[in-house]
């Protein structure tokens, strides 16, 4: 397919995959990081009860951008991947407390109230290394000499970054909230209400945060989002995420639409990204490389371009299914299994 | 601290702490999918027992492999920077592939299949079994081929700035170690699962709890028959697999058989001392002519030694060397064990043999042994190259500071041995609970009314 421009269509697979990743184990991770501040155990039990049979499938989404970004773009993957070895390692044992603690705290027994630890301590941790690296990809922090990272293992590390890390801890919380006000009832239900709050307040701060900060310190995003025709063209984004964030407000109590906090906040969250998307492109990695730069060989951009658009949407479909599948409230029941 | 060598411990340790589980779950996947075709068709409840039991391990197998699975493709990147971005266009599509046709499908399918019971039919769940079982396989496969590249390069050109070009998709997926490395691999996961469900089993015999038995002597048997089938299978394959290394990868084979001088009618080493400083074996036990019938199925095949190639391309023997001999040796253990069962079975103390039962909850472990030293010979008999003749190892790695790859390596020495813990507590405490244990699995929420084949669309 000559003059189809790859790099551009895996610029948007990978921007897709990492937006299914961030909502869907967003709200996995988000359950896991208001664990600890539930009322009681039972509704602890019913938390975890509603992610059980589909958090796997939402961690492999994360595997997929990983890969994706490998076969599309391998410069850059060889370039981000040592560069945030230190909060990408944090990330990945993150994930293993939180992965197995699914497994081993359904067994009950003496060693529960530790399992429960590694869930919530996993989640928060996965989520917050996360916007870290975020963060850090934003800040333009990662030095590249010759196709090759040349930094340190602490270049990373910033205020800004810990200050998205944060952030996407907060608007973590907030999907996960919203997922726990749709998908369960009773005192859990009320839990998730109350703490949804300030969670939005976090999240709201945290993205005002960005939007302020970055056209500050960054002049090339100013000039992308201040200077016409940007002005007009971008402009809906921002009062998209505002009236997103203020339905999910509004809508915490309603006791019509359940889902509807959980709708809101996943456009907040796609907002964010397509806003944070608009920022950077075309770079691959901001200041150093963009995505016409190192990429795959065409060949392998036809494989591995033909794999995604032919097979996504089987998995989207089955995915749908499983969900379909284990719709409804989730009851305060005995799990034993 | 040198990056290299422990971004090499790393790896060494996360993957082969990774390849227990699938070495686990892809057999025990199956044997699940042959529990569910027997329930469905004798509707005899012991196998209804059995495949709840199963599944429950199996829930906690499959979790350790998907987590730590999830580390490894992103090591990739974090310690072997170099060797992904050299190689991404041959790996980088089977990689993709792998995780678009294996994992999101046992990943969609698994939730119903661990929790489904009560909220799908029985045909629906067995389905789900079906599609997670295959999808432990479609993974190996694509894994294997990545892996069988490396081992066996093929089908590629190499660009100007060092990266390889795949010339051909098909090429590089079945190099020519592929098949019968998958072979191995895959038997390997069906003799190890194997013998765990005949480790299990005997030991709630031996336990002899009456609620149990029916389960425990259905299940053994299906073990047993399995083994008497699959182990000499293996050894078939194995030897294959090894004809196959000698024509491509000769001083891996070299390195096996601890043979430095090349030569016909050669003995087979059945203990020795390689020293590699010396190059030659410090001492020797041999068979004569033996190697050559082996290696090469005739009286005067020619072994290459490994002194046709200068010390610095060859891979470090000693742990080649006992590896090898340790696989085999559990392999002959597990023949055993499988001949015992049958000839027990023609005279019908297969279930009261109490001396057996204890042989085979020894051989729990031999499985995952023989799986962690096939690798190990593998891996290491590919040594100094990651790319078989083509990429350095020491090219590979990351520019990185030696602190970062020690550090990640502590923390995941550490947490991995814990939740190794956390594993034989959890399911020892399954397996001492038994198959009669009358806990029903418990569906999540409410049964929003059973989903099947025939009821779906009617609850929409």
């Amino acid at each position: 397919m000559p003059g189809f421009d790859f790099p551009t269509f895996f610029a948007c697979a990978a921007g897709l995959v990492i937006a299914l990743y961030v909502t869907l184990d967003g709200f996995d991770l988000g359950v896991g990081i208001l664990f600890p501040f539930a009322p009681r155990t039972a509704d602890r039990n019913v938390m975890i009860r509603s992610l059980a049979p589909m958090w796997d499938g939402n961690e492999t989404w994360l595997v997929l951008g990983g890969m994706v970004l490998l076969a599309g773009f391998p410069t850059a993957f060889s370039i981000l991947l040592p560069a945030f070895y230190i909060p990408l390692a944090l990330m990945l044992f993150g994930l293993v407390l939180r992965g197995i603690a699914f497994e081993f705290r359904a067994q009950r027994g003496a060693f529960e109230i530790a399992w429960s630890v590694a869930f919530s301590g996993g989640s928060a941790l996965a989520a917050f290394c996360q916007g870290a690296i975020l963060g850090a990809f934003i800040d333009r922090r990662i030095t590249v000499v010759d196709g090759r990272f040349a930094g340190g293992s602490f270049d990373w590390f910033g205020i800004f970054p810990v200050a998205t890390g944060l952030g996407v801890v907060a608007g973590y919380a907030v999907l996960g909230a919203g997922w726990l006000i749709w998908r369960t009832g009773g005192s859990t239900q009320v839990f998730a209400r109350e703490i949804a709050r300030p969670a939005l307040l976090a999240t709201g701060g945290a993205i005002a945060l960005v939007s302020i900060w970055t056209p500050l310190s960054l002049p090339q995003i100013a000039a992308r989002w201040f200077t016409w025709p940007g002005l007009p063209l971008l402009a809906p984004l921002p009062i998209i995420a505002g009236v997103a964030w203020l339905v999910a407000w509004r809508g915490l109590w309603s006791a019509r639409r359940q889902w509807l906090p959980f709708a809101a906040s996943v456009v907040l969250f796609l907002a964010s990204l397509i806003g944070i998307g608009i920022s950077v492109w075309p770079a691959a990695i901001p200041g150093a490389l963009t995505i016409w730069q190192g990429v795959s060989q065409p060949r392998t951009q036809i494989i591995v371009a033909s794999a995604l658009v032919v097979i996504v949407p089987v998995i989207l479909s089955y995915v749908a299914f499983s969900y379909w599948v284990f719709r409804g409230k989730i009851e305060d029941q005995e799990a034993v299994y | 601290m040198n990056p290299l060598l422990l971004s090499r411990l790393q790896f060494a340790f996360t993957m082969g702490y990774h390849i227990l589980w699938p070495a686990f779950t892809i057999g025990l996947a199956w044997f699940i999918v042959f529990l569910g075709i027997a329930w469905l068709r004798t509707r005899n409840p012991a196998y209804r027992q059995l495949q709840r039991f199963w599944i429950r391990v199996f829930s906690l197998a499959f979790g350790m492999g998907v987590v730590t699975g999830v580390v490894i493709s992103y090591q990739l990147g974090l310690n072997w920077s170099n060797y992904a971005q050299r190689t991404a266009d041959v790996i980088g599509p089977l990689f993709v592939m792998e995780v678009l046709t294996a994992f999101f499908l046992e990943a969609g399918f698994v939730g119903i299949m661990l929790f489904g019971q009560g909220r799908v039919d029985d045909r629906l769940h067995f389905a789900a079994c079906v599609i997670v079982a295959t999808g432990t396989v479609i993974s190996a496969f694509w894994i294997i081929a990545a892996n069988s590249w490396m081992q066996t390069p093929t089908a590629f050109t190499t660009l100007p700035d060092g990266r390889f070009v795949a010339t051909s998709f098909w090429g590089v997926v079945f190099s020519p170690s592929m098949p019968y490395r998958f072979a191995h691999m895959v038997t390997a996961s069906f003799v190890t699962g194997s013998f765990v469900v005949a480790g299990v089993s005997a030991f709630w015999l031996w336990r002899g709890k009456e609620q149990d038995q029916t389960a425990a002597r259905a299940s053994f048997s299906l073990a047993l028959w399995l083994a008497v089938v699959l182990v000499p299978l293996q050894m078939v394959i194995g030897d294959q697999h090894g004809l196959n290394t000698r024509q491509y990868q000769p001083s891996k084979l070299a390195a096996i058989e601890g043979r430095w001088e090349t030569l016909g009618r050669a003995p087979l080493n059945l203990i020795a001392w390689p020293d590699q400083k010396a190059q030659k074996n410090a001492f020797a036990v041999e068979v004569p002519l033996l190697g050559s019938i082996i290696l090469t199925h005739s009286l005067d095949g020619v072994i290459q030694g490994l002194k046709t190639v200068p010390e610095s391309e060859q891979p470090p023997v000693l742990p080649v060397f006992f590896a090898f001999r340790i696989m085999v040796g559990c392999g002959m253990l597990m023949l055993v064990i499988a001949g015992t069962g049958l000839v027990l079975r023609r005279g019908g103390r297969l279930y009261h043999a109490r001396w057996f039962q204890m042989m085979c909850m020894g051989g729990v472990p031999l499985g995952f042994i023989a799986t962690l030293a096939g690798w190990t010979i593998t891996e290491v008999g590919r040594q100094p190259y990651v790319v078989y003749g083509h990429l350095r190892t020491a090219q590979a790695v990351s520019p990185i500071a030696g602190g970062m790859v020690a550090g990640s390596l502590a923390v995941a020495l550490v947490l991995y041995n814990l939740l190794l813990l956390g594993f034989f507590w959890y399911a020892g405490r399954m397996v001492l609970k038994g198959p009669g244990d009358p806990a029903p699995a418990a569906p999540v929420g409410r049964p929003a009314g059973a989903i099947g084949f025939g009821t779906m669309g009617k609850g929409m």
